[in-house]
């Protein structure tokens, strides 16, 4: 599987036409004990860089945005009834939402880990 | 010693920094000061830990203040700080310590601040970032009576949550036997030392002054205590949103009076119209009319519904349109009532608990329930 980044701080898993969003290990340092999720509606359309998500720490709100534009397929109800998942297991069961790209070309702005990992350095 | 602060300005470390970074802290600039945000535990891990036991937290950024009557009668520097608070402080017997407030000419509040009476003085404990405010107006106000000394190089703990007694008392058994409020003078390990109890944070507790030079082997002490741990200003933030108390800044400012800030409580009826000293402090015009006919706003506790909303969002009367009605001064997830909370300012016909308001977060109209506070009940030992 494909992991992408952007400089927001979220991941995207690209399998096939399916994007999986979730947020970085360095946003979940960033934000703190996560308290709040918010995820998009089953079957809603986004434009990339649309509000997506909302995640809130004891800190600060914070917002998630389409990485790529296309249908949100699957939601992570989990992080909903337990946002602690985002801290304890970002880019695994803290996993947010699965976008069906339809634009699957956007996926080459995205940046690949070392690109990710010079913006945090 | 000075460090480059967040936003470039110098910022003062704490006596105990090498502490704090050794007990792993993020640090963050605030007041001045390079404070203890949270420690590796975490803000909700702080914070529940606090009301389950015992959480010691670094609070020297406080401002700490002397007065003593140059007549050598506390009942002198008693009137003279009575010109100042609608507060009554004759009554304030030694040993004891009471909450109050700095008064503005409109009626405002300049600062609110913790008053104790340790026999041959009065002991205040005012907000870091209103020092100089609260000192230049106290030479201004009281330095025809008093001697105003401020408490320089001394490092201020608070100890709080229900072990918090439990583990002082290993270090000063006097702790035992104290009431909420009641406050003193001790010798610590052979240095000078004042003890309240007393706290921001809804539980039992204490704060304890210490000379900065002779903290360090005290806190190692009571660290050492397995139900000790430290606790950051994150948590020490939701704790006292969850208990209902006021932070400067936010809900209390020059532009909010203490009957607007529903402190009633705070205003003896010694202070009050028919009281035996009635008025006589900034503002007391103001502030007795409002404390007699009541305020057109209030503040009061908000229950979000479904997310959390934050300072500065606008209250609204209506799920859509309309004009603002009011705005939220603080407001975060609560980590032990486990449910979103906020303070606010409303007129008062929408203060009633249980009217419904929303709140605008970027443009989506959050309900929010008026609510009772505290949001957790407190657990003082009075």
């Amino acid at each position: 599987m494909d992991i992408r980044y952007t400089a927001e701080h979220e991941w995207v898993a690209i399998e096939g036409n399916q994007a999986t969003i979730g947020i970085t290990d360095h946003a979940q340092r960033a934000l703190g004990d996560l308290v709040f999720v918010q995820l998009p509606n089953l079957g809603s359309v986004l434009t990339r860089g649309a509000i997506a998500a909302v995640v809130e720490s004891v800190k600060a709100a914070s917002d998630i945005l389409a990485p790529v534009s296309g249908s949100i397929v699957a939601v992570n109800p989990a992080t909903v009834a337990e946002p602690a998942l985002l801290n304890s297991d970002p880019m695994g069961a803290g996993w947010l939402f699965k976008i069906d790209m339809s634009q699957p070309e956007q996926i080459q702005q995205l940046l690949d880990a070392d690109s990710y990992a010079r913006i945090n350095s | 010693m000075a460090a480059e602060g967040i936003a470039g300005v110098n910022t003062l470390e704490l006596p105990l920094h090498a502490l704090h970074v050794a007990a792993g802290a993020q640090m963050a600039a605030f007041a001045g000061r390079l404070m203890p945000i949270h420690y590796p535990l975490g803000i909700l891990g702080e914070h529940r830990h606090t009301r389950a036991s015992a959480a010691l937290f670094d609070v020297s950024h406080m401002g700490q203040i002397r007065l003593r009557a140059r007549s050598g009668e506390l009942r002198d520097a008693a009137l003279a700080l009575e010109r100042l608070v609608p507060v009554d402080l004759l009554s304030l017997r030694p040993g004891r310590q009471r909450y109050a407030l700095l008064t503005t000419a409109s009626g405002g509040v300049l600062d609110d601040l913790m008053i104790a009476n340790l026999g041959d003085c009065f002991y205040l404990v005012v907000n870091a970032a209103r020092i100089a405010q609260d000192l230049a107006h106290l030479e201004r106000q009281v330095s025809d009576v008093c001697d105003i000394e401020v408490l320089t190089d001394r490092v201020l703990l608070a100890l709080q949550g229900p072990q918090a007694v439990d583990a002082l008392a290993e270090l000063l058994p006097q702790a035992s036997s104290m009431r909420f409020l009641d406050a003193g003078s001790f010798e610590l390990d052979g240095a000078q030392g004042v003890v309240t109890r007393s706290g921001y944070t809804g539980e039992d507790g204490f704060e304890i002054s210490l000379p900065a030079d002779r903290a360090a082997p005290w806190v190692a002490r009571l660290l050492a205590n397995s139900t000790v741990q430290w606790a950051g200003l994150g948590a020490r933030d939701s704790l006292r949103l969850e208990a209902g108390l006021c932070l400067y800044g936010h809900e209390l400012t020059c532009d909010t009076t203490p009957v607007e800030a529903a402190l009633e409580w705070a205003m003896q009826p010694a202070r009050r119209s028919g009281g035996a000293r009635p008025g006589g402090y900034p503002g007391d015009e103001v502030i007795l009319s409002q404390l007699s006919r009541g305020a057109a706003r209030r503040r009061v506790g908000l229950r979000p519904v479904g997310r959390p909303v934050r300072e500065g969002a606008c209250l609204f009367e209506a799920a859509a349109g309309g004009e603002p009605v009011g705005h939220v001064t603080s407001g975060t997830f609560a980590p032990s009532a486990q449910c979103p909370i906020a303070m606010g300012y409303v007129p008062v016909a929408l203060a009633t608990v249980g009217t419904l308001l929303y709140a605008d977060v970027r443009g989506q109209r959050i309900p929010v329930h008026v609510s009772g506070m505290p949001f957790v009940p407190p657990r003082y030992h009075r």
